[in-house]
């Protein structure tokens, strides 16, 4: 059993917790990810590792409400366990693979979008501790689903630019206007973007970038049930391949991937997922029309 | 009694079991198995023994059977063998002991597998459990992969007196017993989760969750964790897809992925989070074991189903009672075509497949007889769902992070046959990892040989 020992509410239904998982909590390095199941019914949750304190032996992550394992795990309290937690999965951010006198040359724009700023955070962290800064562009609907301000604040100062979709904090308008903003007007030169988001957002990020000729990473996190690449569940296309964001990602070269098949995949389980998050919603009050349970509606 | 005949086992009928995943085979009762253990003739020479990868004696479980002495016969499976009542269901007896039966020459082999199964069940049902007593060792072995390799290994070492901890990637104990295999050919409680609970009684630990290649390396569990010798039984986990256009469409599943949402994350029940589609018409492309339990599946969630294979039955790589089982279920074998496209609607989603039809050519490297393409022969078949089940490769995680530990061209790890030796000292390897994708029993056979070479290994180091 995995103990929680912290649990904080980030904005409606995001929650960040704070896991014992000693082994990974050794091993990891920024980009890489986890799975949680909360019990023996529960499905098996990929999420980025969002923190790590080696010397404690935890890890933090961030998920948001939207299915029916999610739906359970908010309920889940300080003291209490997840079943599971195993990794770390998929490689690590190439960007750990340089030395700080490499990363020191470079000029690094990251862009996170939602829950997209907990797989941020680590990346933007660790470059901080090589003694390097970078930009960040935060993004968000609005000034309520803005998370790890201070945080991320903390590890980037006056580099953080966040943007919301409706101009209630920050500045008004999109990602992409924001990215065009910094290096069209402000005349900023990057040698390398990571962008890590919502697939329709790391899209557009991507299409932008190729137009401003920025080489870009973007995060995948696809349907996946095992994420040691034995099930092929999260395979997408990248530069006509086949590849498996288990263990070939889960970043790839953004501007090879093909988000629109992407995105298709990851809604292949939406009704199935629909109706069994209908279920864990209304518990023992389930009442059937979820057209899974033979119920009537 | 016809003596030339086996005594007929209990099947569900198959219109009914089409519907649930409740057992197929109820297996023999008291009376049909001593009825069965008449039948062996008590070969004094047991070519039985011979065909059996893991050395059952044969003749003197069932010769225990035929007294009524359950316990004892449950006693002799006991010495050679961890997982008897997963065997008795899953081994291909017809090509190993069964096939060398004496028996077999005039009439029908004795029944071995379902006698072994049901001296199993009765085990424990009755529970009885063999009890090893050894002297401890005081060396440790790391035992990589829960599955039956690991787990015959990890037992056979325990029984030997060392410690020994398996580590095992996923939440549960079983490898491809509990995320491949589906419940009504192997109950996962009833039988699986029992025998592991079995192999754990022997002193076994079992760390669940435990990637090794990521979570912790082999290097750190020797160098580290003071491991005195590994095994590496971890399988071939990956599944082989087709490299045909539309193949990462929604809808096309690997037979892994199909498999372990319903087995492993129990998918099927509505108590479990764990989604799974399954569509109305499902082809499934592939002619081995997999491919008949994912069929079978498929059919079992309420579609009609496709076997889509290229070469003839004959060459169907899958056991016979497997095939049988599945034909009286109502699926439907397209033989001798091969698919060249996945069909998309405009969703991104699965509508069926181009097949092109096949004769057979001249026999290959196998020894079974190519399927060449017949030119101009192409056809669409109607699918809403299509699952790849074309066989597993291993996995490189663990082969790329230890240094030293040599692979093949194919990404098998390289072992000698007799105990499993590896490139690297102190680190043995056996089952599908090595051997790739193969059957149940030669995994428990190759994890039986390490466990000798292991033992071998460990002796000369305790008295050097």
């Amino acid at each position: 059993m995995y103990r929680i020992l912290k649990k904080r509410k980030l904005a409606e239904k995001i929650f960040l917790m704070e896991v014992e998982a000693p082994r990974i909590a050794k091993k990891c390095l920024p980009g890489e990810f986890l799975i949680v199941r909360i019990d023996r019914e529960g499905e098996r949750v990929p999420l980025t590792i969002c923190d790590y304190d080696r010397e404690k032996g935890t890890v933090t992550i961030v998920f948001q409400v939207v299915g029916a394992s999610t739906y359970r795990m908010q309920f889940l309290e300080e003291g209490g366990c997840f079943a599971d937690v195993v990794g770390p999965l998929g490689r690590p951010s190439e960007l750990t693979e340089k030395t700080p006198e490499e990363l020191k040359k470079m000029n690094i724009l990251f862009v996170a979008g939602g829950v997209g700023t907990a797989p941020v955070y680590p990346q933007v962290k660790w470059l901080k501790e090589q003694g390097v800064s970078a930009d960040v562009v935060q993004g968000s609907k609005n000034k309520d689903l803005v998370i790890l301000e201070d945080e991320m604040r903390a590890v980037c100062g006056e580099h953080l630019f966040i943007t919301t979709d409706d101009g209630s904090y920050g500045f008004h308008g999109m990602v992409t206007a924001k990215i065009e903003d910094l290096v069209k007007n402000e005349g900023r030169k990057y040698d390398l973007c990571v962008v890590i988001g919502p697939m329709i957002m790391m899209k557009f990020a991507a299409k932008l970038t190729k137009e401003l000729g920025i080489p870009t990473i973007a995060s995948m996190n696809p349907v996946m049930v095992d994420g040691t690449g034995m099930c092929g569940a999260c395979r997408l296309m990248v530069g006509g391949q086949v590849k498996f964001a288990c263990v070939d990602g889960p970043e790839f070269d953004a501007h090879e991937i093909d988000f629109d098949q992407a995105m298709k995949r990851s809604r292949m389980y939406q009704t199935e997922e629909g109706r069994a998050y209908l279920k864990a919603q209304e518990g023992d009050t389930h009442h059937g029309g979820c057209g899974n349970c033979g119920g009537e509606a | 009694m016809d003596m030339m005949k086996k005594v007929p086992v209990r099947e569900q009928e198959p219109l009914v079991r089409a519907k649930n995943f409740d057992e197929v085979c109820l297996g023999y009762n008291e009376e049909e198995a001593v009825a069965e253990a008449q039948r062996c003739l008590n070969c004094k020479n047991p070519r039985c023994m011979q065909g059996c990868p893991v050395n059952i004696d044969i003749p003197a479980f069932i010769s225990e059977v035929k007294n009524r002495e359950f316990a004892k016969a449950a006693g002799v499976i006991a010495q050679s063998s961890a997982l008897p009542a997963v065997c008795g269901r899953v081994c291909p007896q017809e090509t190993q002991c069964e096939g060398v039966c004496v028996r077999g020459v005039k009439g029908e082999a004795v029944a071995i597998g379902k006698l072994e199964r049901f001296v199993a069940d009765w085990a424990r049902e009755n529970n009885v459990v063999a009890e090893f007593k050894p002297e401890k060792k005081g060396q440790k072995v790391a035992v990589i992969g829960a599955g039956p390799a690991g787990l015959t290994c990890a037992g056979d070492l325990a029984k030997l007196g060392y410690d020994v901890k398996i580590f095992e990637a996923l939440h549960e104990a079983g490898g491809v017993l509990v995320y491949g295999i589906p419940e009504f050919r192997l109950p996962k409680d009833a039988v699986v989760k029992a025998e592991v609970e079995n192999v754990k009684k022997l002193g076994v630990e079992i760390e669940t969750d435990c990637i090794i290649g990521k979570s912790v390396s082999i290097d750190e569990l020797i160098d580290e964790e003071g491991y005195d010798a590994v095994f590496i039984g971890s399988g071939a986990g990956l599944p082989m897809f087709m490299h045909i256009p539309g193949e990462t469409a929604s809808g096309v599943f690997s037979a892994n992925e199909f498999l372990t949402r319903n087995n492993l994350m129990k998918a099927f029940r509505d108590d479990y989070d764990t989604p799974i589609h399954c569509g109305k018409k499902v082809v499934v492309v592939g002619g081995g074991n997999v491919a008949m339990d994912a069929a079978r599946t498929a059919l079992r969630l309420g579609a009609d189903v496709h076997i889509v294979y290229r070469r003839s039955e004959k060459e169907l790589p899958a056991r016979a009672e497997e095939v049988h089982h599945a034909k009286e279920e109502g699926i439907i074998f397209d033989l001798l075509q091969n698919p060249v496209e996945i069909l998309v609607d405009d969703n991104g989603w699965v509508r069926g497949c181009k097949v092109i039809k096949m004769e057979l050519g001249e026999p290959d490297a196998s020894g079974r007889r190519r399927p060449v393409e017949i030119p101009g022969s192409e056809y669409e078949i109607e699918c809403d769902t299509l699952i790849m089940a074309l066989g597993t490769s291993p996995n490189p995680l663990i082969s790329s992070t230890t240094k030293g530990l040599d692979t093949n061209r194919k990404g098998c790890i390289i072992a000698d046959e007799q105990y499993g030796q590896t490139s690297r000292e102190g680190v043995f390897a056996g089952g599908d990892a090595v051997s790739g994708a193969a059957t149940v029993i030669l995994a428990m056979g190759a994890g039986k040989a390490a466990a000798k070479g292991i033992d071998e290994y460990l002796t000369k180091k305790r008295e050097a």
